[in-house]
């Protein structure tokens, strides 16, 4: 049985700096694969609806017609789910966490994609009764 | 007759982790009765089977407790392939098996922490919490996640760990084994230390075994009881040794939980040595139509999921049976006859996780 | 890898009697669980020893009560009293009786009959496979039929 058995390690704690970070002013260095938050590349985005069916938290909502993706980060539990499914990969994780809101209602993140070209669309339909 | 008195212990109290409360029945200064009282964070989880289907429930297993978070889904996964019969391939077994014993040592030294907060010991708490930072780093490299990981499914693993990162893994491990030496040899062999654990809160092997005490608290009173002999995962080609000490007391059990760390940290030098190639997961077809009991060693115990399908997509039941909850009726035992200043020491060292108690 | 698993089903008058036997032969009661079936609840004791597992399986219906296994093994109250306070099954004498409180929650017995939902085995999986096998079925069904209705002619 000894005393003093702490006493090196405490000398050396003291001698050697805090074991933590001044955070805010030196940021935390993330891994590559650290999951952080869910975000969508909306040009890519084909709006299929295989994320929201695929979430178990029911956090994103597609809807086709007008083109909208929503993604609720408050409920969103970054299982990564949607971002292995996705057939265009768009959707991509990024490795900084969402930043703290101030109600429920703050997490909703909504993006907007493009209007389908018709023009291009209305062309290659007139191409192909000309071919036909 | 000396006068009863009715000291309520919990649920907030500055030793306990989680919210457990025990009225204490004290003569003097002796506890002669313990009552304890569960329900302050009971979720109802087992009836979310109803909500999500087997694939996705393995996430809610998941969350039922933040320690022991990553055999919750190991022991859910074992028990849905039991039932569809569905072979797990190697190289998801052994990576399976690394994550638990990190899992297990990240738990054991945080538990060495608390416990040295409970007798008033704070340097030792914040070294062992500056070590576990280590363990906690490891984790966010290989699954992007520190606490809840996320990386257990049916059929296998989601993600891989390259052989490189399994070297650097083994190396950091060796560094944490020299650092752990100092503290260990602290928590052995101080004076000031055994004054306070030993002969406290003893419990024969007998009563231990008649009341279903499981994991290190039964084998620090000789009981050699550790579910990874049976082999389940990758244990069967590891050299697995339960650690038995018989004196049954508190510092047996600190002694036990002490070892079982060095133990672990063994056990991952092994697994990323016999780790052999191949696919991580295979695809799953059907629906489980049948029941199995999945037994698996977390760090407090033996823990039992039994889950039951019956063709559907949604299981029928899923039950956990966690150790902590087995453990405290033998708890209660220890707790008569014991001094009411020891109380917090003994309860610490039962290592109760009321998330899982109360899931 | 599967370890052998018994699950023997019996009554509930022969519980407390099958249970002390496995109480002198030196088994330990691991667990008892409680799954909400149809019309009923199914209790499971499980006993263990050197890594055998066994289980014993009362079926009881909605309403029945069951006798309590604490004389033999005292670390079952813990058990019980979960049973009756998430399930509503009775269970009678109990050494350590909570009486209700040991789960506090808003609906009382959440897991009984009443309150749980059980899912709904698949149907198509069994129509499918009679799919093919009807055209030889309805063959015979017209035979079977004549051969019911030509004895009840002849009765009549």
């Amino acid at each position: 049985m000894r005393s003093f058995t702490m006493t090196k390690t405490v000398l050396k704690n003291l001698l050697g700096g805090p074991a933590t970070l001044m955070y805010p002013k030196k940021k935390r260095t993330f891994t590559a694969i650290t999951r952080g938050r869910v975000d969508n590349d909306i040009n890519k985005c084909i709006f299929c609806g295989m994320c929201s069916r695929r979430c178990p938290c029911y956090a994103i909502v597609v809807t086709k017609d007008s083109r909208e993706w929503e993604i609720d980060r408050l409920k969103c539990c970054t299982c990564n789910l949607c971002v292995e499914i996705c057939p265009v990969k768009s959707l991509s994780m990024e490795n900084q966490y969402a930043p703290a809101v101030l109600d429920r209602g703050g997490g909703v993140h909504k993006l907007k994609g493009p209007d389908k070209p018709k023009r291009e669309a209305a062309a290659g339909a007139k191409g192909a009764d000309q071919a036909q | 007759m000396a006068h009863k008195n009715v000291i309520p212990f919990g649920p907030q109290h500055p030793v306990l982790p989680e919210p457990i409360h025990f009225d204490l029945v004290t003569e003097d200064e002796k506890v002669v009765d313990a009552i304890p009282s569960i329900s302050y964070v009971h979720r109802g989880l087992e009836r979310l089977i109803e909500k999500r289907d087997f694939i996705d429930f393995v996430h809610v297993a998941d969350r039922i407790c933040g320690l022991c978070s990553f055999m919750h889904s190991l022991g859910y996964s074992q028990a849905v392939e039991e039932i569809m019969g569905i072979e797990v391939p190697e190289r998801a077994l052994y990576l399976r098996t690394i994550w638990a014993e990190l899992s297990r040592i990240h738990s054991h030294i945080f538990w060495l922490g608390v416990a040295a907060d409970a007798f008033g010991f704070e340097s030792l708490f914040m070294q062992s919490l500056r070590l576990r930072e280590s363990v906690l780093d490891i984790f966010e490299a290989t699954t992007g996640a520190r606490v809840i990981l996320g990386v257990c499914k049916v059929g296998g693993v989601r993600r891989d760990i390259d052989a490189e990162t399994l070297k650097g893994i083994v190396n950091r491990l060796a560094i944490l084994k020299k650092d752990l030496d100092e503290i260990c040899s602290v928590f052995i062999d101080d004076y000031s230390i055994k004054h306070r654990l030993v002969g406290v809160g003893y419990i024969s092997q007998e009563d231990a075994y008649t009341l279903g005490c499981v994991g290190p608290m039964a084998r620090a009173s000789g009981l050699s009881m550790d579910m990874r002999t049976i082999g389940y995962a990758a244990y069967k080609n590891l050299d697995v040794e339960p650690m038995v000490e018989t004196t049954g007391d508190c510092y047996a059990r600190c002694l036990v939980r002490v070892r079982e760390t060095f133990h672990s940290i063994d056990l991952v030098r092994q697994a990323a040595e016999k780790i052999p190639e191949g696919p991580i997961d295979i695809k799953v077809k059907g629906t489980p139509n049948g029941e199995y009991f999945s037994r698996v060693e977390q760090p407090r115990g033996e823990v039992i999921h039994y889950a039951k399908g019956n063709g559907s997509k949604f299981l029928a039941r899923f039950r956990v049976r966690v150790p902590t909850f087995s453990n405290i009726p033998a708890m209660i035992k220890v707790l008569k006859g014991s001094e009411v200043a020891d109380v917090p020491n003994i309860i610490l060292t039962l290592d109760p996780c009321i998330s899982c108690t109360e899931r | 890898m599967s370890e052998p698993q018994e699950i023997i089903p019996i009554g509930k008058n022969d519980l407390v009697g099958m249970v002390a036997r496995f109480f002198s032969e030196g088994y330990r009661l691991v667990q008892i669980g409680c799954s909400t079936l149809e019309n009923g609840y199914e209790v499971n004791y499980s006993f263990d020893k050197e890594y055998r597992f066994k289980n014993l399986r009362v079926t009881v219906g909605s309403g029945e009560d069951i006798p309590s296994i604490s004389a033999v093994y005292a670390n079952a109250f813990l058990y019980e009293n979960e049973i009756h306070d998430l399930f509503g099954v009775p269970v009678t004498n109990i050494n350590i009786d909570y009486g209700g409180t040991l789960y506090r929650t808003a609906i009382k017995t959440p897991f009984s009959v009443e309150n749980v939902k059980l899912p709904e085995p698949p149907k198509q999986k069994a129509e499918a496979p009679s799919k093919p096998a009807d055209k030889p079925k309805q063959q015979t069904e017209p035979t079977e039929a004549q051969k019911t209705e030509a004895p009840e002619v002849q009765k009549e």
